[in-house]
């Protein structure tokens, strides 16, 4: 199996021309993986970690763009991240390890689209795009869209993932990731949540959206619980029939690391969180 | 492919196969067995080397990734004879037991250390914590890495 470095995206498409059956690597942390546990090589291993155009990580006015080869560890370190995109921020502090986050990327996240990709709820809530190129052009294309299930999206054979575009939130919003895992580190989710708010005049809900991990073929959003919150509080009472609608909404599986009944318990109480951490 | 790198403070030049894991080149070839491999897929954190400076799994890089980087093992921490701060505060603190996790260990705390200099040990558990240690009960590696930092940053929290 071979191993190259293309410097540019147009040497990148052309490698790949010339050489069929090779994958494209960014951090190798779920790749490198898979190849030993199945045994099965590619013909070539297409590193991306010396593109330039791809280790881009840029705050702009309406958008923040993350590069394929940005690693996790470079986001954790990023201001605007922590900041204004503080679920994501959070989801990052408790994926993998540090060694793996200074290996791991974001779109390598995406692109892997377990149920459980830390990542994605949070990139759910923020409305991310994915930037998506071939030798013919470039798509973009909502996360939402892109991932169509357990490790699925629509990336053709000829494209290559480029970056995750995230549009800036408006001041004073605020956002939150919880994931339930059996360790602190490492843990693949069990479940997990993201949410982003905006509050309005004494602290009412004026906008609300809101993802969950690990209890569907891919992240699952529920419209009706956002409009039950909407206009609401983050009291209590109206969180625990919050976490009905919500346990009533997803769909999880048993599996080695939880039941359905108790993701579906879980799901519902993770909304109890908000009302610990609730901001006066 | 022949592949130039440093290691431990030496420019070296090695013929390999571009997709070697970068633990089998350093224990199978370059004979330094310091590193350890355990799980093979990135949890344990056993093979943890520093690449240019940052903590990276040697069972998650292939060779190739390797080309004009600069590289730590253990074998390059102590010099002229002398334990390197952290691993003379992990001898003192007992928290070395059977020693397979130690190398991992020691070279995460390099690259705790570098991003957090004076940490806190909720920091240190948080930062070690892709370090699996399963006789210490990691209460000594924290106490070692909280007397480590004490010496390097030479602060007296």
């Amino acid at each position: 199996m071979d191993v190259l470095f293309p410097r540019t995206l147009e040497e990148l498409q052309k490698l790949r021309a010339e050489t069929p059956g090779g994958l494209v690597m960014e951090g190798g942390t779920d790749l490198l993986v898979k190849i030993r546990k199945t045994g099965q090589k590619p013909t070539a291993i297409f590193c991306i970690e010396r593109i330039a155009e791809l280790q881009r990580l840029d705050v702009l006015d309406d958008e923040i763009v993350i590069g394929a080869a940005v690693t996790l560890q470079q986001l954790l370190e990023c201001d605007t991240i922590k900041t204004e995109l503080t679920a994501l921020f959070e989801a990052l502090s408790v994926l993998a390890s540090p060694p793996v986050r200074h290996s791991a990327t974001l779109v390598g996240n995406v692109c892997t689209a377990s149920p459980a990709g830390d990542t994605l709820p949070p990139l759910y809530v923020f409305a991310a795009e994915v930037e998506i190129s071939n030798t013919s052009g470039r798509r973009r294309q909502s996360i939402a869209e892109f991932i169509t299930g357990p490790g699925k999206t629509t990336l053709q054979p000829d494209e290559i993932v480029t970056a995750v575009r995230v549009p800036r939130p408006v001041d004073g919003t605020h956002s939150v990731y919880y994931k339930v895992g059996k360790r602190k580190a490492m843990a693949i989710a069990v479940a997990s949540m993201a949410a982003r708010f905006e509050f309005g005049e004494a602290g009412a809900i004026k906008t609300i959206k809101m993802a969950w991990g690990s209890v569907g073929p891919t992240v699952v959003g529920a419209i009706g619980v956002e409009a039950y919150l909407a206009g609401g509080s983050l009291s209590v009472d109206c969180l625990r029939e919050a976490g009905r609608l919500a346990s009533a909404a997803v769909c999880p599986i048993d599996d080695v690391r939880a039941s359905a009944d108790y993701r579906r318990q879980v799901t519902g109480n993770l909304l109890l969180r908000l009302a610990r951490d609730k901001r006066d | 492919m022949t592949l130039n790198f440093i290691l431990n403070g030496k420019n070296l030049s090695v013929e390999t196969s571009p997709d070697r894991r970068v633990v089998d080149l350093l224990r199978e070839d370059l004979g330094l067995s310091g590193t350890k491999e355990c799980c093979g897929s990135g949890e344990c954190g056993a093979c943890t080397i520093l690449v240019d400076g940052e903590s990276r799994l040697s069972c998650l890089m292939l060779a190739a990734q390797l080309e004009g980087r600069t590289l730590l093992t253990i074998e390059g921490l102590a010099s002229n004879g002398e334990l390197h701060v952290v691993q003379q505060a992990f001898v003192e603190h007992g928290a070395v037991q059977c020693g397979f996790c130690t190398p991992g260990m020691v070279l995460a705390t390099l690259d705790l250390l570098r991003r957090i200099p004076d940490p806190t040990r909720e920091e240190v558990r948080r930062e070690l914590s892709g370090n699996l240690c399963r006789c210490t009960g990691y209460q000594k590696i924290v106490d070692a890495v909280m007397a480590a930092a004490r010496t390097l940053h030479g602060g007296m929290s």
